[in-house]
């Protein structure tokens, strides 16, 4: 299944008239892409005003693309996954059909697990096909063996809940009840299901409507030419970037994803860059085979190739507007049967830590040779809380939660506390989230000193504490509890995340971050009946009582540049602001009193010291102690057992897969 | 006689027009703004106009504002030093805000936060909860309060705002804490999160009365300035600040909710296009005010302007309601280029400013502006009536050249490819407050203001298909108009979260028989009977499990019978109409709103003296050019000053008047109408001529044949339509091969 195999689908026109080559004015392109920018724009707005699920709704956990008629996304975040479908769809494509699909094996990792919808429209035009508009959101449930239907410990995709291949929702224009209703019949939350699909489906709606409306203004083939010069163009600007920026000389980078959630870890990650003449090799040989667990990452070659350019664009120049045109300026190499191309039926549920250790990869590669323009690591994964049960009054309650945390440190700036890296992703609101759930969040704030000290600093981890209002069970999937966000060019590295559960409530237990002991101090609960459990980073099915409080503490954003060339001034503003303490300062060799006062000459001294000790050249990466040291003290700092070696093994299904 | 007076401070002028209630005559004034106290500015204008009407001061009997000092702490940053007073546990709820991250994927590489209003250091926590459904979890924790107030005080907070978890379901606990804070921190302005805005959502509730302390100490000094002022001159007016909503409010309840002030002055534009409306008859208008930076739209139905539930001034959003203006980057002053990388032509949002300004300006600017295209066109003739200013033709041209140049056309090219993506922008504003809120913008007319509206009115004409596209008369103190021509409203709203099940229509028309009262009141104490006054209900609806909510607008008389199901039925409208499907799911009341509006003046209208389609006396230029569709044509200049109603300007053809320019493009003409606007329609379509006079008083018996908005929900019909429609941009179709001829 690579992403060369000849299309299988067959696209119905009435109209066989081939579209002609017209040219196109620069100007009336600029109006062409502007509308259609702002029909993606409009696409969100629907997703997000009609969707039921929080996730969706308040997180924006949905993504929508514009492609031209060869399914190339003009307007859109994540890439164009038309390719995959319609190389894999063994059937017809007409005018009024819309097509659904939750399998990411069928659409080579367009979609990478199955509680991703995905809905594809083919746009017709006088009978022509002349765009397509998609859209895909993360479901709250999917069905299959735990709430949520992302079970840490599933060994097969078939452990996941519903999978249903690439089919048609409306057959020219006529909905397929009953495929809809077999399909809601296999999720716990039929009701949101419904109408996140829904919500889905009326933004590609949105999108048809706008571009039949640039038909009707410009003319079909006028758009079909701006499509595809939009494209061009694209090529061009990146093109030119990829000659500035891209060494020829390869750069090489690898990280690693802790645990699988049953045990085994870490798993590593490896790409290598190098540039060919005008083109970019992007080589993830030695990333490590497959998982046992579900932490695979089926990636999408074309959808890697659009998450890599979009950073180059941010961290070179934000001014071009992206998408597919560049595709062809890249080569991906994944090989397969590793964490990032699992074969089938591999589980793939928890892909979020690989695919946001990816972005991580990104920026260490393209800031390896520029360090002017390297970004430190940092909150790079969704790590998500799950609570479900049925309350005192016997209704059943589910929660799918996204969690948020440090921001690394940039060259321009210091990483945000307690953000999102996700593109539009929110919080939901506290209080929306105790009228509807049986919560009572006790906290929300962010934890002082766990964003790494550099120039710039790194976001601060956020913490969580929810009490839970009602008996029941919580899942938690995180990561980065192990291995630590690294800090760039001096800057050091972020906090680790943890987990902690009180027990029939705080009972007078204290917590707090403390970096000299790399990790948090624990005063233990003295109040009869309470006790603190530390919770792994991934788990499922975790039985809770009411009152229970777990502090869900996500992890910091590495820092950037030197910690002793930070002005001081905000070192203080920090302190004063409780981001950062007392103790925490002196990390940056900046000296307070008690009332946060800066003491001038000892922080001079304090410098000196420092800096006497320093090499004489910033280390490009501090990536934290190394990885046999951090795996040794791994019981003693985070109070879990360190995980055992990965054991890979050839898979029986995998063969008969093939 | 009574004579009210609208006052419409801008960043440069101050705009002042007085209008004798009896006559409807008006005496217009422009003088300039005086920053650093607004207050000199204003009152000198008054003395200036109040001398060219040849009256006292003393004379006024109201005087009605549209100001931005609100806007312009915010956007300064030059607001109160805040205390902000939270939950336990919540210390961050600003620094952490939505944790949003705007720019899309990676959009954190170059995302700088701001600073919060209200500063971490200025925040304190106490000891107290509440609960979801309003219930006391921890009772107030006094020594906590007393603790963090004794901070604040130390920090010399200006204002301080209290905004503690769930307060929207249960105010107890701020009221408490506010009087702790008096004992403590005697003569400190307080607000409460919840008296400003009872809504569920923490950091919105909590943003907005934080913005509202920012604001305070300005506004009220502001306001108490100016009433000094007005008393050393002997005025004895009311004096009523226009709000974010278009709605006007007395003095001292604004000095009180300055949050509602903080678009006051766009609510002036709309506020000036409703009179339009009011005086010549259309009903449902877009209106398209384009200024030097930036341009304004909003939509108008029926006479009502679309308010939406939040205003924002820079990068803060607050839950106070506004008027739906939307804004872009996009002004005369915008500036022109051609990136290296891509070779698109770009316009905005960078902008030339008042210094250097447009090139044309001679102050040392040499970057092509929007402005400058409009002169190497012929849009804007090189001396301007009354204009003191005359424009350097030369230097527009060699700015527009860069832009040729990048792109291998001629300069003529270049200014008219400016201008067509400029248009673009501004019409991509226009889509948003029509087309994508499901609105067909052909059912509306475009009324056009500000100093450049009038320039590029036409051209937006063609691309929404708005017609008439009307330039009022002065369309540069149309604000002022506004001002002193809009009505009183106040609103009380509470979040009242229920399943239709869950409660009953005669429950919910209890409640907001309750808030129309309190709302009621603000109004009584300002002099406005109670006759006068009419309520209006509203509450947002979503379907259970929705996060979004709509407001609902709901009858008074009969609520308690069937108000939730008829309510019910127009959300399951609005719903399919935006969204293209309605749900089977039960709704959900998120918030119940009461409005209380006052009567519209009783203004009379001005009368343009009759004249007859020959508008050549007008003519003042007969030898003027300019460059449309690809070639140089001639067209007249004329003075507007000089047209009389029933004249007919066949385009193209140039109109001046003291602040403004307007342009009829070749294939439209202008027709003078009774009060004096200026109807362009395409040649050939005469402008529906709603020639009764609309009726002041109330506007609701306007006498216009227009029907009200189709919504665009009826797709096929509409498609078809577009697609015959859209003949108008067939040049742009035809345009290319001829340019890509030259290029390639």
């Amino acid at each position: 299944m690579a992403n060369t195999s000849v299309i299988k689908s067959q696209i119905i026109e009435t109209n066989k008239k081939p579209f002609k080559k017209v040219a196109i004015d620069p100007i009336t392109l600029d109006i062409i892409e502007s509308a259609l920018r702002n029909a993606r724009f409009e696409m969100d707005a629907t997703v997000f005003r009609t969707a039921m699920s929080p996730g969706i709704r308040e997180q924006h956990d949905a993504f929508p693309l514009i492609a031209n008629k060869d399914g190339k996304m003009v307007v859109g975040q994540f890439g164009s996954f038309i390719g995959g479908f319609l190389a894999n769809y063994e059937g017809t494509i007409e005018e009024g059909d819309v097509f659904f699909t939750n399998d990411p094996y069928k659409v080579e990792g367009a979609i990478s697990h199955a509680n991703d919808w995905l809905i594809i429209l083919p746009i017709y035009y006088n009978g022509r096909l002349v765009s397509w508009s998609c859209h895909f959101g993360h479901m709250t449930d999917n069905g299959g063996k735990v709430p949520g239907s992302m079970p840490t410990d599933a060994t097969t995709i078939f452990e996941e809940g519903l999978v249903t291949p690439p089919t048609k929702l409306y057959k020219k224009g006529v909905l397929q009840e009953t495929l809809l209703e077999v399909m809601l019949n296999q999720v716990r939350l039929p009701t949101w299901n419904r109408s996140d699909l829904n919500a889905v489906l009326a933004a590609c709606r949105v999108a048809e409507k706008r571009v039949k409306e640039m038909c009707d203004r410009f003319g079909d083939e006028i758009y079909v030419a701006a499509c595809q010069a939009a494209l061009d163009r694209n090529k061009r600007a990146v093109g030119h970037l990829i000659d500035q920026a891209i060494s020829e000389s390869p750069v090489s980078f690898e990280d690693y994803v802790d645990d699988d959630g049953r045990g085994y870890g870490p798993y590593k990650i490896k790409c290598t860059m190098w540039r060919e003449g005008h083109k970019v090799i992007l080589d993830w040989a030695g990333t490590d085979p497959q998982a046992i667990g579900s932490i695979n990452f089926y990636l999408n070659e074309n959808m890697l190739k659009m998450f890599w350019g979009i950073y180059m664009i941010m961290v070179f120049d934000p001014q071009i507007l992206f998408n597919d045109g560049f595709y062809d300026l890249v080569d991906v190499r994944i090989p397969q049967g590793t964490l990032l191309k699992p074969n089938f039926p591999a589980a793939l549920s928890c892909r979020t830590h690989a695919l946001g250790r990816i972005f991580d990869t990104f920026a260490a590669l393209l800031g390896q040779k520029n360090p002017d323009f390297l970004c430190a690591a940092g909150f790079s994964s969704s790590p998500h809380f799950m609570y479900s049960g049925n309350d005192s009054r016997g209704n059943w309650y589910q929660l799918y939660q996204i969690g948020f945390g440090g921001i690394p440190a940039k060259p321009f700036g210091d990483g945000p506390d307690g953000h999102s890296m996700w593109p539009s992703f929110t919080n939901v609101p506290q209080e929306y989230l105790e009228a509807y759930f049986p919560l009572r969040i006790e906290r929300h704030e962010t934890v002082a000193d766990t964003g790494g000290a550099g120039k710039t600093r790194g976001g601060n981890a956020l913490r969580v504490d929810y009490c839970l209002l009602e008996d029941g069970e919580i899942s938690i999937h995180d990561d980065r509890w192990l291995t630590y966000p690294w800090g760039v060019n001096g800057g050091t590295v972020g906090a680790r995340s943890v987990k902690i559960l009180h027990r029939g409530g705080y009972g007078g237990a204290t917590l707090t971050y403390s970096p000299t002991a790399n990790g948090y101090e624990v005063t233990d609960a003295t109040k009869p009946g309470t006790s603190i459990e530390w919770h792994h980073s991934k788990c499922d099915n975790v039985k809770v009582n009411k009152g229970d409080i777990l502090s869900f503490i996500t992890w910091g954003g590495g820092g950037w540049g030197n910690p002793i060339e930070r002005d001081v001034a905000l070192v203080a503003a920090d302190v004063k602001r409780g981001l950062v303490s007392v103790d925490g300062a002196r990390r940056y060799g900046v000296v307070l009193d008690k009332n946060g006062v800066v003491d001038q000459s000892a922080t001079d001294k304090l410098r000196a010291e420092i800096k006497a000790k320093q090499p004489e050249k910033n280390p490009v990466f501090d990536l934290g102690p190394p990885l046999k040291t951090t795996l040794a003290n791994a019981q003693k700092e985070t109070r879990l057992r360190a995980p055992s070696p990965p054991v890979f093994r050839t898979d029986a299904h995998a063969k008969a897969a093939e | 006689m009574s004579y009210r007076l609208g006052c419409d401070v801008g960043g440069t002028f101050t705009d002042l027009l007085l209008i004798n209630e009896a006559t409807g005559e008006t005496y217009r004034q422009k003088t300039p703004s005086t920053p650093a106290d607004q207050s000199v500015g204003v009152m000198s204008g008054i003395l200036q106009v109040c001398k060219d009407a040849g009256i006292d001061p003393s004379e006024i009997t109201e005087f009605m504002h549209g100001t931005t000092v609100a806007t312009n702490a915010v956007l300064e940053g030059k607001g109160a030093v805040v205390g902000l007073v939270v939950t336990d546990g919540y210390k961050q709820v600003l620094q952490i805000a939505r944790s949003f991250v705007p720019g899309g994927l990676a959009g954190w590489i170059i995302w700088n936060k701001p600073l919060p209003l209200a500063l971490l250091e200025n925040t304190v926590e106490v000891k107290e909860r509440i609960g979801a459904r309003g219930d006391v979890v921890r009772e107030v924790n006094e020594a906590s309060v007393r603790e963090a107030v004794e901070k604040l005080k130390a920090n010399n907070v200006q204002a301080i705002t209290v905004s503690l978890i769930n307060s929207f379901a249960n105010g107890d606990h701020e009221k408490r804490v506010r009087t702790i804070i008096h004992d403590v921190f005697p003569g400190v302005p307080v607000t409460l999160s919840h008296e400003v805005l009872p809504e569920m959502f923490e950091y919105e509730r909590t943003q907005t009365a934080v913005a509202n302390s920012y604001v305070r100490p300005t506004v009220g000094k502001y306001l108490r300035n100016l009433e000094k002022t007005f008393a050393d001159s002997k005025m004895k007016a009311k004096y009523k600040v226009l709000r974010s909503d278009g709605g006007l409010m007395a003095f001292g309840n604004a000095a009180d909710q300055p949050v509602a002030l903080m678009m006051s002055g766009p609510a002036g534009g709309v506020a000036g296009a409703l009179w339009v409306s009011r005086q010549s008859g259309f009903k449902n208008l877009l209106t398209f005010d384009m200024g030097g930076t930036s341009t304004d739209v909003a939509l108008i139905e029926n006479g009502e302007p679309q308010l939406r539930r939040e205003t924002r001034v820079g990068d803060v959003t607050v839950r106070a309601s506004s008027l739906d203006v939307r804004t872009v980057g996009a002004g005369g002053g915008s500036i022109a280029r051609v990136p290296e990388l891509t070779k698109a032509l770009r316009v905005g949002p960078e902008s030339a400013g008042a210094v250097p300004g447009p090139a044309c300006y001679g102050k040392g600017g040499t970057e092509p502006a929007v402005t400058d295209a409009n002169v190497v066109l012929g849009h804007l003739p090189p001396s301007l009536i009354g204009g003191a200013m005359k424009l350097d033709v030369e230097a527009s041209r060699n700015a527009c050249k860069k832009v040729g140049d990048g792109l291998n056309i001629s300069v003529e090219e270049a200014a008219e490819g400016i201008v067509k993506i400029v248009n673009e922008n501004m019409f991509g504003a226009l889509r948003l407050v029509s087309i994508e809120q499901g609105y067909d913008p052909r059912d509306f007319a475009l009324v056009a203001f500000g100093g450049a509206g009038p320039l590029h009115a036409n051209a937006l004409g063609k691309l929404t298909g708005s017609w008439p596209v009307i330039i009022p008369p002065g369309p540069g103190v149309l604000c002022a108009y506004g001002d002193a021509t809009t009505r009183a409203r106040n609103e009380s709203s509470q979040t009242y979260v229920r399943r239709f099940g869950e409660t009953s229509s005669k429950e919910v028309a209890g409640i907001l028989k309750g808030l129309a009262k309190t709302a009621a009141e603000a109004l009584t104490k300002e002099g406005i009977p109670a006759k006068e006054q009419t309520v209006i209900y509203e509450i947002d609806l979503r379907y259970t499990g929705q996060g979004f909510s709509v407001p609902i607008q709901c009858k008074v008389e009969g609520f308690e019978k069937d108000g939730l199901s008829q309510a019910g039925k127009n959300f399951d409208a609005f719903h399919t109409r935006q969204f293209t499907f309605a749900l089977d799911a039960e709704h959900e009341i998120v918030n119940l709103r009461a409005v209380v509006v006052g009567e519209y003046p009783n203004v009379k209208a001005i009368r343009v003296p009759k004249g007859t389609a020959d508008a050549s006396k007008a003519v003042i230029d007969k030898k003027h050019t300019i460059w449309s569709g690809g070639k140089r044509q001639s067209a007249k200049i004329y003075d507007r000053a000089k047209l009389r109603a029933g004249n007919v300007i066949q385009g193209p053809a140039v109109v001046t008047e003291f602040d403004s320019t307007t342009v009829i493009l070749p294939d439209c003409m202008g027709t003078v109408d009774h009060v004096g606007c200026i109807l362009i329609t395409p040649k050939g379509m005469k402008p529906k001529t709603n020639a009764a006079p609309a009726k002041p008083a109330k506007g609701k018996a306007a006498a216009t044949k227009k029907s009200a908005p189709k919504k665009a929900a009826t797709k096929k019909a509409a498609a078809k339509k577009t697609a015959t429609k859209a003949k108008a941009p067939a040049k742009a179709k035809a345009k290319p091969k001829s340019k890509a001829k030259g290029r390639r």
